[in-house]
Order: structure tokens, then C-alpha cells, then sequence
């Protein structure tokens, strides 16, 4: 049936508002928290911001009519309330496959999180979560290798991994650098990572930074007979460059390098996660800036969403927070985007800020980074939180030790296999901690001393971005 | 700075070497071990045993002690494996395995028994 072209500006709800629309299992479904302007009605505000990510525009034109819209349309399907929240409102939007290509998280996120943020008819819109059907999964790239493939390459079963940053982040020359590397590996340490400031500045440039961090990775593997790695950092400013330090970092044998997937953009991430692929490089996952997207309530876009869309570009570590550090991060929603990174499917589950059932189907899972503010003390508490997926990051806390990096290292390695021997025991971690804690240092003075030094230093701010909840 | 302990580290030291889960911990004694083992039987993977000489043990490879015990949930007959493995070559590092079959991978692997290292 042929449709007649008439000019003007029509009402949104018109054509992209659906209450009995049922979604496709092909469809890419998203759920944004839309708080509107004074007097729009709720469902006009998500028929809008449905048009707006998808095929509208602000008024109808001819060329409308040269296509079938009613099959490319997004469309607003369902509105709910916001828990204790009467201002704002739940708009889920179903997207038909079709409007996105094949495995660019790019496409799908110029889309959704293009113009319809900036526009007029909402005050604020944050996009708290985004169901990609397995087949939109299946398109995708994914992490280059995945938690089963780096247990293997790395030897390491049955406990998390243990990581640090180096410090200070800026300013160490390249041979003083690669010597705190070396100090923290020799001491136990499964992994160092370069700060995500550490580029290839003035101060440091990547390639010696490379040559000395090998020389130093090497050197603590004979003396420990354990596999080590350091992240070397490739984030660069342009693709070009980053994949010439990429290649530097193979010949090299390093197993592992590092790029951060927001600053460094998502076309360089996918890029570089499948360049990994290809010559058996692991791909650690920084991510600096994402607290300017995710972290106010009202608008942005939630970190589990930059969570999925890490897993379908590439990568196989992400930052995920600690739940128990210096950083921001709710508990229940901390448990719910590591089980987004690392489980094949991941059930709808409200109480964890999880809006959709989420099928990965066979894409392998990402390892959880808990970094920022940690030390021995934590450590009965991220093992409990995180369990074996995990790689667990020491900056200060292995560094700051009174004795150095090696004796904070070993610190942290003593702590971390005494909490995962009582775990296999059955015994409770959080509660019974500190004994098992106790009675591990008396074996190591490393740690024990340790213990001593940052007894006192906890992190008890209130979260900023909490979940949804009625309150009243 | 005369309180700061030196880390007692080197190539030259074969006390040194470390062989990953738990090797930063006094070797376990026999009720220790049995715990682990009973985990491993908890989490329905199946235990194996492997062995190699010290100064081998970086390579991915060891020498595996028979097959793994496939749907072995007798604690004491797994510890007897490893015993054995024991007995049979004193001089070598035993480490006890629990194949998790749907992660393809190994949901826990431990040097049990600890050989003396010389390189």
C-alpha cells in the first residue's frame, strides 16, 4: 500500500511509539533513562529519542517515502518507572539488525549515542544498557584470545592474577622504569602494566621504555621460573603509530600490550584486538575517560554498556573497578558487569542493573582488572568479590612497601594464595580474614610488615552513581 | 634505612624459583592437601596427577602420572595417585590438577610435592 507525501512536522509518538510492538530475537534492544522536558508527554519523549537514533529526522521529506521505514524505524516499545525517581522514566527501543553493520561497534554507537543526546525535547538521557542478539555477536571480533586462552599462554590456574602499576606514572626515565618493573615481577608478581599516561613522551620514549621492560620481564622469569609479562602501552596518536609499537612489542617476545579503548577510540581498538588475534598477542584494556560518560545518573552512558561494547571490540583484561579501592564503583553493579564480561549468557536481573538477558554465545570472556586504591588488607575481600577471573592491581600497594617493590610483591602474592588455599577450604573469606591473614605473615615478613603500614587506610565514600532504587 | 630487609632473590639461588599457585606458601601437609583435593572433587573436576624434574618445570609440559582420574570423587584414592607419583620419583616436583572440562580449563593446579632443585 502506497503512502502520500505530506509536508510538515508531525508528532513522533505517530510513527515511533509501538506499546504493541513484541521485539525481535534479531532486534538490538536498549533501555535509556529519559528525563524530559517540563510537558512532554513520556511516550512523545521516547518515540523521540527512538526516531532520533534511528531513521528520523525533525520533519518528514520526500526521499521517506522512497524506502520502507516501517521496517529500518526504531521503535519505543515499552515505558517504566525509574524506582524512586518520579522525574525520569525507563524508554526501551527496539533497533531492527538491519541499521548497523556488521561488527562496528562504531556503527551501532554513532546511532544510539549520536545526535540524540544533544537533542532539544529530553533534558537528559542516559543509556543504562543494550541487548545485542547473538547475531549482531557473531559479527564481531571480539577479545583477541580470552580468560581460557591466557590461563593457558600465561600458566596460571587456580587463583586471580596479580598485577601492579608502575609508578610514578610520569616522569621516570625508560632503564629506572624497566628497574621497578623488574623488582615487582622478581618479588611474585604476575604482571606490570605502564600507566595509561605513559605514551611515549620526552621523558620516556616507548621504544626504550619497550627494550627495558622486556630486558627486565625476561630476567625475573629465569630467576622465578614463573611467566611474566608487562602491558606495554601502545595507545598512540595515531593508528599508524600504534601498530608500528605493536609490532615492536612482538619482535620483542613481550606476551601482552595495552590500549586504552576510549581515549584511543573504539576503530583503533577493533582494529588493534584483531591485529592481536592474528599474532598471538594478549590485549589489556584501559580506561581512562570512561568516568565522563558513566558516571552521572541522569545522562551518558552506563558503564556496562562500555563494558559489552569492550567484549564485542576486543580486548582481553578491562578495568572494571574494586569494588573496595580508592574508585568509584556500586557492589551490586560492579558484580553485574564482570559477570557481562566474563559469562557466556547473563540473565536479566534487575537488582544488579541488568536490563536484558545477554547471550554471548561462544565469544570468550574478558578478564576483570581490579585496580586503584588496594592492598594487602583488601585482599580477603577481592578474592571473595572478584573469584579466579580476575587480575588484582597493587600500584601503591606493592610499591609503597617499606622494603620496595619486590618484598610489596611478594606481599601481595603471600596474601593472595593464603585467602585462595581458605577459600578452597570453604572457610569465609570476609569474615574470617584478617586470622587468615595473620597466620600467613608469620611466614612472611614481607608481609607482615604489610600489614603493618596500611592498617589504617580505607576508602568510605558514598557512590555517586547508584542504582535504581525506591527509597520512600 | 638499616630496618629495610634486602628480598634474598637471584639466578644463582635455585631456592628462588617459584612453580605458581601456592609456591609462595610453606609447603602443605597431608590434612592441607586433602582439602584441596576435596575441593577439586566439590567443583566436579577431575583430578590429575603430573610430575617433572625442577629444573623442567617452566615448560608447559610435565610428565603426566598415568590419565586423569576421569569422575574420581574417592579423596583417598586420588591421594594415593599422588603419593605413588611420589614414591616413584622422589627427586621431582608432583603437582595435583583438577580439569574443569567445561572451561577447558584447569580450575586448580598445585605443586604438592616439592623435589629439591638444583638449577
Amino acid at each position: 500500500m502506497s503512502k502520500t507525501y505530506n509536508a510538515g512536522v508531525k508528532d513522533y509518538r505517530e510513527t515511533y511509539w509501538m506499546p504493541d510492538y513484541t521485539p525481535k530475537d534479531t532486534d538490538i534492544l536498549a533501555c535509556f533513562k529519559i528525563t524530559p522536558q517540563p510537558g512532554v508527554p513520556r511516550e512523545e519523549a521516547a518515540a523521540a529519542v527512538a526516531a532520533e537514533s534511528s531513521t528520523g529526522t525533525w520533519t518528514t521529506v520526500w526521499t521517506d517515502l522512497l524506502t520502507d521505514l516501517d521496517h529500518y524505524k526504531g521503535r519505543a516499545y515499552a515505558i517504566e518507572d525509574v524506582p524512586g525517581d518520579d522525574e525520569r522514566f525507563y524508554a526501551f527501543i527496539a533497533y531492527p539488525i538491519d541499521l548497523f553493520e556488521e561488527g562496528s561497534v562504531v556503527n551501532v554507537f554513532t546511532s544510539l549515542v549520536g545526535n540524540v543526546f544533544g537533542f532539544k525535547a529530553v533534558r537528559a538521557l542516559r543509556l543504562e544498557d543494550v541487548r545485542f542478539p547473538i547475531a549482531y555477536v557473531m559479527t564481531c571480533n571480539g577479545p583477541p584470545h580470552g580468560i581460557q586462552v591466557e590461563r593457558d599462554i600465561m600458566n596460571k590456574y587456580g587463583r586471580p592474577l596479580l598485577g601492579c602499576t608502575i609508578k610514578p606514572k610520569l616522569g621516570l626515565s625508560a632503564k629506572n622504569y624497566g628497574r621497578a618493573v623488574y623488582e615487582c615481577l622478581r618479588g611474585g608478581l604476575d604482571f606490570t602494566k605502564d600507566d595509561e599516561n605513559v605514551n611515549s613522551q620526552p621523558f620516556m620514549r616507548w621504544r626504550q621504555r619497550f627494550d627495558f621492560v622486556v630486558e627486565a620481564t625476561l630476567k625475573a622469569e629465569q630467576e622465578t621460573g614463573e611467566r611474566k609479562g608487562h602491558y606495554l602501552n601502545v595507545t598512540a596518536p595515531t593508528p599508524q603509530e600504534m601498530f608500528k609499537r605493536a609490532e615492536y612489542a612482538k619482535e620483542l617476545g613481550a606476551p601482552i600490550i595495552m590500549h586504552d579503548y576510549i581515549t584511543g577510540g573504539w576503530c583503533a581498538n577493533t582494529g588493534l584486538a584483531q591485529w592481536c588475534r592474528d599474532n598471538g598477542m594478549l590485549l589489556h584494556i584501559h580506561r581512562a575517560m570512561h568516568a565522563v560518560i558513566d558516571r552521572h545518573p541522569h545522562h551518558g552512558i552506563h558503564f556496562r554498556v562500555l563494558t559489552k561494547l569492550l567484549r564485542l571490540s576486543g580486548g582481553d583484561h578491562l578495568h572494571t573497578g574494586t569494588v573496595v579501592g580508592k574508585l568509584e564503583g556500586d557492589r551490586a553493579a560492579t558484580l553485574g558487569w564482570i559477570d557481562l564480561l566474563r559469562e557466556s549468557f547473563i540473565a536479566e536481573d534487575r537488582s544488579r542493573g541488568i536490563f536484558f538477558d545477554q547471550d554471548w554465545g561462544s565469544m570468550p570472556g574478558v578478564f576483570a582488572v581490579a585496580s586503584g586504591g588496594i592492598h594487602v588488607w583488601h585482599m580477603p575481600a577481592l578474592v571473595s568479590i572478584f573469584g579466579d577471573n580476575a587480575v588484582l592491581q597493587f600500584g601503591g600497594g606493592t610499591l609503597g612497601h617499606p622494603w620496595g617493590n619486590a618484598a610489596g610483591a611478594c606481599a601481595n602474592r603471600v596474601a593472595l594464595e593464603a585467602c585462595v588455599e581458605a577459600r578452597n577450604q570453604g572457610r569465609e573469606l570476609e569474615s574470617e580474614g584478617k586470622q587468615i591473614l595473620t597466620v600467613a605473615a608469620k611466614n612472611s615478613p614481607e608481609l607482615s610488615i604489610a600489614m603493618d603500614t596500611w592498617k589504617e587506610i580505607k576508602f568510605e565514600f558514598d557512590t555517586v552513581d547508584k542504582l535504581d532504587v525506591a527509597h520512600r | 634505612m638499616s630496618k629495610v630487609q634486602d628480598y634474598p632473590s637471584s639466578l644463582a639461588d635455585t631456592a628462588s624459583r617459584k612453580f605458581e599457585t601456592f609456591s609462595y606458601l610453606p609447603p602443605m601437609d597431608d590434612a592441607a592437601i586433602r582439602k584441596q583435593v576435596e575441593y577439586i572433587v566439590s567443583r566436579g573436576w577431575n583430578p590429575a596427577i603430573e610430575h617433572t624434574e625442577p629444573e623442567n618445570a617452566f615448560a608447559h609440559y610435565w610428565y603426566m602420572w598415568k590419565l586423569p582420574m576421569f569422575g574420581e570423587t574417592d579423596v583417598d584414592t586420588i591421594l594415593a595417585e599422588a603419593e605413588s607419583c611420589h614414591v616413584a620419583h622422589p627427586g621431582n616436583h608432583v603437582r595435583l590438577i583438577g580439569y574443569d572440562n567445561h572451561a577447558q580449563s584447569q580450575g586448580a593446579a598445585m605443586v604438592i610435592y616439592r623435589g629439591p632443585i638444583s638449577a
